[in-house]
């Protein structure tokens, strides 16, 4: 451990589960501040929120006290034990994600073996929670929305998933890590200067889990699921205040988890070159501010598309899935293999 | 207890942390929240139009063919994995073996694709 003292392994958890609690409100906050209110409107040649501390700073506070003083409603027929479970379940999915990100060589809630393949798969708990509300809110929006989102969802989940395939045969590693630690030691044509990111060898699969990752946030412009003009808000219709708010953390939550896992299996995670990847006290300090900025480039990508491409149609969104992504994924898999096992 | 099950320990406890979290959040807001539920504001709100029928509405779901063939792609996943772990020490043998998994999956989209069942009807 970097500590003098060694913990126990209920003291280390505390510290862990509480470090993960600050950690999912203020990375929300700082993705929604930050993109959501200024870059978004300064694209737009708009200034975004300005009154709340210097240049808006804290309109989020603001933001946050008026959710937390709503009134929480739900409509009379719905089915009010899912209905109030619907939001607690995306942010669960959202909440677990960030247990295995690493962010250092120790500073990791729990790198688990199967890493990766544990952050895909409760990714995918999210849809049943949409799901939920869209059916209990029992509200014909509302129901059109999540039939629409766990359509796309299911449809986006596998480009998601086997662009990752990519990474786990170049690294022979599932636990993050070990993918970051593979890019650490990895040379470009023997050359071992920066290690070698993936995303210099896995271009298609970083671009695939882009693409993906926007439509599983239901973004846009996959964002079919809460379309505003058409169906209000979708899944979202009937919830107000603090239930609301557990959405949104959700969804931002998410983007930032996603975006931190992309950075972690393409560009190099914590790891810059002249860090120890294996340990040592400067390597726990500096690798989360060098996760951090890589998250964020990362975050500014997928916000970038969302602020410039208009909307798709459904069946658009479908066919762009199931006739483009599945199967450059495929190849993409296979070309890898090929590579790895002939070269 | 051993080392695995210490790690999904730990994913159970941060679980139960989220939990946590939303009943503090929740309980934080029902001290300052009011509550003056009236019939009004308890109607579905389907742009202003009171709604009609009981609100569990059937709708037809478009992507029946979509979801099976989800199905049916999400296991491949589920086998590509462990092969992809592994590939290294499988060598050449593993990269056919999986070289004819993957095309016959394929061939399973493409049928689908001429079959026309890729339409969003």
């Amino acid at each position: 451990m970097i500590l003098a003292v060694e913990l126990a392994y209920w003291q280390l958890l505390v510290i862990k589960v509480l470090a993960v609690m600050v950690i999912v409100p203020t990375a929300t906050a700082v993705i929604v501040q930050t993109f959501l209110f200024k870059m978004m409107a300064h694209m737009q040649s708009r200034l975004g929120p300005m009154e709340a501390g210097p240049h808006g700073a804290l309109q989020l506070l603001a933001d946050g006290a008026k959710f937390v003083q709503k009134e929480l409603l739900a409509p009379e027929r719905a089915d009010r034990r899912v209905f109030f479970l619907a939001p607690v379940v995306v942010l669960l999915s959202t909440f677990l994600l960030f247990v295995v990100i690493p962010a250092g060589p120790n500073v990791v809630a729990e790198d688990l073996d199967i890493g990766i393949f544990f952050a895909l798969a409760v990714s995918s708990i999210s849809v049943l929670g949409i799901l939920m509300a869209g059916w209990a809110s029992a509200n014909k929006y509302a129901l059109m929305g999540g039939l629409r989102a766990a359509g796309q969802l299911i449809a986006y989940e596998l480009p998601l998933v086997l662009a990752v395939v990519g990474v786990v045969i170049q690294s022979g590693e599932l636990s993050l890590q070990g993918i970051v630690r593979a890019q650490a030691e990895g040379a470009i044509f023997g050359v071992g200067l920066i290690g070698q990111p993936f995303i210099f060898t896995q271009f298609i699969g970083f671009a695939l889990f882009l693409v993906a990752t926007q439509a599983e946030l239901t973004q846009p412009p996959f964002d079919m699921p809460i379309a505003e003009s058409e169906l209000v808000a979708g899944y979202q219709v009937e919830y107000s205040g603090l239930q609301f708010l557990f959405f949104y953390l959700g969804e931002f939550g998410a983007a930032f988890a996603f975006s931190a896992l992309a950075a972690t299996m393409f560009l190099g995670g914590w790891y810059v070159p002249g860090l120890d990847v294996d340990g040592g006290l400067i390597s726990n300090l500096v690798g989360p501010a060098v996760l951090f900025v890589k998250t964020m480039l990362v975050a500014f990508l997928i916000f970038w598309i969302r602020f410039t491409y208009p909307r798709l149609r459904e069946d658009q969104l479908q066919t762009f899935a199931w006739k483009f992504l599945i199967p450059l994924a495929l190849v993409n898999i296979l070309a890898t293999g090929v590579f790895k096992v002939l070269f | 207890m051993s080392e695995f099950l210490r790690a999904y320990l730990t994913v159970a406890v941060f679980a139960g942390a989220a939990g946590l979290l939303v009943a503090l959040m929740l309980g934080a807001g029902w001290l300052i929240r009011p509550s003056r539920p009236t019939a009004q504001k308890s109607i579905a709100y389907e742009s202003g139009v009171d709604p009609v029928g009981p609100g569990f509405g059937q709708s037809q779901v478009r992507y029946y063919i979509f979801a099976l063939l989800f199905v049916l792609f999400d296991v491949e996943a589920v086998f590509i994995f462990p092969w992809a772990l592994r590939l290294e020490s499988y060598g050449l043998f593993g990269l056919v073996e999986m070289g004819i998994f993957i095309v016959i999956l394929a061939l399973g989209l493409v049928y689908a694709w001429r079959k026309g069942v890729l339409r969003w009807v």
